[in-house]
């Protein structure tokens, strides 16, 4: 029951997603062709984690600020947190993380939603409806991010 | 019952209606690849909200493993071009 105008939606979203990915994955191999850790920015990653975080950097991006949960990847792992990590310490995040916005409770969601909550960017300051919805979206954009990433691997290999 | 079926975004909404809870729920439902293939009705809502733990928990996973096997290819591919650029053209 997908309509056109969301499967067009999806398709765009797709394809930014891999651009950048994809770019991110060249701009790493171009830098660094010592395979393992890169220590230039203060802090030593495996490669595969940069990996990692380079593809829900770059699904966060595609989506853009649209969404309360690629806002929250975006300003967890956006360069501008990077710096401020680096300048001021681990301390600058517990600031980060004071804003608390009171939920309302809905009767016999509160054990699953708590579990659902840490899963989700963004998720511990959501009401029960915006909680449901980001799932929703969250849990397409990934499996899109998972088709991409999977297609890159086979055709990686051969 | 009187349920109330207001599409307000207000992030402290105080009421909100069991239909509009279902409506959501069981739009993730759709989404779930357990649950879609089983085709049972008697899918509760709890049910659906702890398959989705799991869906998630599963993608997070393979997005480490595919990590994993990303970054072993890209240290050991020289000719990634070609391969790069058939991928960015498939469209499914």
């Amino acid at each position: 029951m997908i309509s056109k105008g969301a499967t067009r939606n999806s398709n765009s979203r797709r394809i930014k997603f891999a651009r950048r990915f994809v770019s991110a994955l060249l701009h790493m191999r171009n830098q660094n062709p010592r395979p393992g850790s890169l220590s230039i920015e203060g802090s030593v990653r495996t490669r595969s984690q940069r990996i990692k975080i380079a593809a829900y950097l770059s699904m966060a991006q595609a989506v853009g600020s649209r969404r309360a949960w690629s806002r929250a990847v975006l300003s967890k792992l956006g360069s501008r947190a990077r710096r401020h990590m680096r300048r001021m310490g681990r301390s600058s995040l517990g600031s980060l993380k004071k804003k608390r916005v009171i939920r309302s409770y809905s009767p016999g969601e509160l054990g699953q939603a708590k579990k659902l909550r840490q899963l989700v960017p963004g998720g511990e300051t959501m009401d029960i409806c915006s909680l449901l919805e980001e799932t929703a979206h969250y849990i397409t954009c990934l499996a899109t991010q998972v088709k991409v990433m999977q297609t890159l691997a086979d055709n990686f290999s051969k | 019952m009187s349920s109330r079926r207001s599409r307000t975004r207000q992030p402290g909404c105080s009421r909100i209606s069991d239909d509009q809870i279902n409506d959501l729920v069981s739009k993730l439902q759709q989404l779930l690849p357990e649950i879609r293939d089983r085709r049972s009705d008697k899918v509760s809502a709890g049910n659906v909200l702890q398959e989705t733990c799991n869906y998630i928990r599963s993608l997070h996973k393979e997005v480490d493993d595919l990590s994993e096997r990303l970054s072993e290819l890209l240290a050991s591919t020289d000719t990634a071009q070609a391969a790069i650029i058939r991928s960015l053209l498939k469209q499914k």
